[in-house]
């Protein structure tokens, strides 16, 4: 994992001290609300609901178990015991007091962390694929590269105000785990037919009120030329992006408008300009930022055997423990979706634990993955089966991955000022509904996404089963959409038709699965056989 | 009825206007009726809340009731956390709210 240097430190511990003294201006009065919120939210703090919210950043979902300690003590010290896994592999703090902002920023920066540029029309946290250093499907670790554009990015003055805010995602795989093309740019990494390392460069995706799929603008982009490909991605939107109109600011307008070849020729013709300024970063740097995501010390004699003699440590090495690069290793998802429970959230108790867990049997390390749920990425097979006893005793072993019940969903009505809609209850029914592990099985791989408004924090757009919360008139209303994919397979869902209830949403998914069961062949998944049979039958089920 | 509310400065939690002082307990707001404007400009000046804003209620039981489900929810705390709601021990606090 990074470790910071002294420019790292040196810059958060800064960023501490001014905001320290910003929160006791404002606090004395001296500055306004209209003065102060600019300055809050490049700090990662929102006026949400009920309270202050503070987003802090994890780098590229990847933390070390002192980072996650930390996020435990956070949220037993300034917050209400419990914290809140994100979408964008963060983490949100719902109930924090404004004078002890500076204090929590200061614990933060103790263990490398901030948050910074978590709000804010800037660039964003980097996010990338939960697996990386782990897959066995990847050209190469894409970390190393994501904290690059970090580093590149933090602070950076031509882009600290930017017409909107701005999302990478960087992966090395085929198989897409980060919703790479639903951001504003996706970079997978790739090896051309030399074998030399570069990158596709996908430009304006992304989901909100408009979403669109990233279409491709280079397919290959040399390893060397990456930031700058990067930075003339953004001249061009920096330049002429909109800055009248808010749901019009994004990236993905501008590339829709202007048509993506006329984009690319603009782009094409900055990266040129910009070739000559000689501004891509040091090779040196990227050694010396690689050096810290050398694999760990694997024990290369680990044997690939497993007693799965018992049937609840069978099911859960099944569904949530995937295929690791490393023979005798293997990659475990923690499941933050117990039945019934809140979708991402977990206790400090929670966070202590797999904290200890990563210590003890992943080599120290940690990861948040898109779908709010936690990943131990090196674990020892022969240490599987302790593990998740230890899991199961803390309630953190419910082997529901990528099954019905591992729903996103935002944190909607219940806590955010955007929502028009609570998006949580709708989770917990829908999974009480599905509770049956056997039922859940028979259904497959299915994806289910919920958004409690527009904005589409919960990633409906890319649910094979996607719910919007809209408000009706000051009623909670669900639309229903299905078909759409995050994945390698990317797709945007389509509205089956009018909304539902509360109560009428659950038994509308209930009928779409019904549909499914009924109109699958061989080993298709939901998606693919709404794809192949398309919206009639499901729409018939639902409305007739 | 009109009702005021906004977010406490230092903790951020929901009030809402007393007549005097800003309380966290709906049941404490009364009805600014015309002089909601008035109210808000001073304590903007006043700075002790942040988005203080104006909405419409009504009375039931013989409290105030927020007219729209966003401003209930703000009331009495996020719904799937009866345990951190300001009726923790009321069964029935969320039914209302829905």
């Amino acid at each position: 994992m990074y470790k910071y240097d002294h420019y790292d430190q040196s810059i958060v511990d800064a960023r501490v001290a001014e905001f320290r003294d910003q929160v006791e201006r404002r606090l004395a009065g001296e500055i306004t609300e209209d003065q102060f919120k600019p300055l809050r939210l490049q700090n990662g703090l929102y006026l949400q609901l009920h309270a202050y919210m503070l987003r802090v950043a994890i780098p590229y979902g990847t933390l070390n178990s002192g980072q996650m300690k930390m996020l435990a003590h956070i949220a037993r010290t300034y917050d209400r015991d419990y914290g809140h896994f994100t979408t964008r592999q963060n983490i949100q703090y719902n109930w924090i007091q404004l004078d002890q902002t500076p204090d929590l920023l200061a614990d933060l920066a103790s263990v490398e962390m901030h948050a910074i540029q978590t709000s804010g029309n800037c660039i964003r946290n980097i996010s990338s694929d939960q697996y990386a250093g782990a897959a066995a499907d990847e050209v190469t670790d894409p970390r190393p590269w994501a904290e690059l554009l970090r580093q590149w990015s933090t602070f950076h003055p031509e882009f600290a105000h930017l017409p909107r805010k701005f999302k990478f995602a960087v992966i090395a795989s085929k198989e897409d785990r980060a919703a790479m093309r639903l951001h504003d740019i996706g970079i997978q990494l790739v090896r051309n037919d030399a074998g030399e390392l570069g990158a596709r460069f996908f430009v304006g995706g992304g989901m909100g009120r408009t979403p669109m799929i990233g279409p491709m603008v280079r397919d290959f982009v040399a390893a060397d030329d990456l930031v700058s490909y990067a930075e003339a991605c953004l001249r061009v939107y920096n330049r002429y992006g909109r800055r009248d109109n808010k749901y019009k600011a994004r990236i993905k307008i501008l590339v829709h408008e202007l048509g993506k070849d006329e984009y690319i020729r603009q782009v094409e013709a900055e990266f040129e300009h910009i070739k000559t300024l000689n501004l891509d970063p040091p090779k040196a740097e990227l050694e010396r930022i690689t050096a810290f995501f050398q694999d760990p010390d694997y024990d290369i004699l680990a044997s690939d055997d497993l007693d799965l003699c018992d049937p609840d440590f069978a099911l859960w090495v099944e569904q949530n423990v995937k295929t690791h690069k490393q023979s005798g290793y293997a990659i475990v998802t923690i499941s933050l979706k117990p039945i019934g429970g809140i979708p991402g959230d977990a206790s400090s108790a929670q966070i202590d634990i797999m904290a200890d867990l990563a210590k003890k049997y992943s080599f120290d390390e940690l990861r948040v993955t898109h779908a709010q749920n936690i990943v131990l990425p090196h674990v020892k097979k022969s240490d599987l089966y302790a593990l998740w006893q230890k899991l199961d005793e803390a309630g953190l072993a419910t082997p529901n991955l990528d099954l019905i019940s591992d729903i996103i969903a935002c944190p909607g009505l219940d806590y955010c000022s955007l929502a028009n809609a609570r998006s949580i209850p709708v989770a917990q029914k829908i999974a009480q509904r599905f509770s049956d592990i056997s039922k859940q099985k028979l259904l497959g791989e299915l994806k289910l996404k919920i958004s409690g408004c527009i904005n589409a924090c919960g990633h409906h757009h890319a649910g094979h089963i996607g719910i919007l919360g809209v408000d009706r008139k000051g009623v909670e209303n669900y639309q229903l959409s299905l078909g759409g994919s995050g994945a390698e397979d990317v797709s945007l869902a389509k509205i089956t038709g009018p909304g539902f209830d509360e109560d009428g949403i659950v038994d509308a998914v209930e009928k779409a699965t019904n549909v499914y069961l009924k109109e699958r062949e061989g080993d298709e998944r939901f998606v693919d056989t709404y794809r192949r049979v398309g919206m009639a039958p499901f729409k018939e089920a639902l409305y007739d | 009825m009109k009702l005021l509310t906004g977010n406490d400065l230092k903790s951020g939690l929901v009030t809402w206007w007393t007549g005097k002082n800003w309380s966290i307990n709906i049941e404490d707001a009364i009805d600014v009726g015309e002089d909601g404007a008035a109210i808000l400009a001073a304590e903007q000046e006043a700075q002790r809340v942040n988005s203080a804003y104006i909405i419409d209620g009504d009375e039931t039981s013989g409290a105030p009731r927020p007219g729209h489900i966003k401003d209930r929810v703000r009331a009495l705390g996020p719904t799937v956390r009866p345990d951190l709601t300001l009726k923790p021990n009321d069964a029935n606090a969320i039914d209302k709210v829905v």
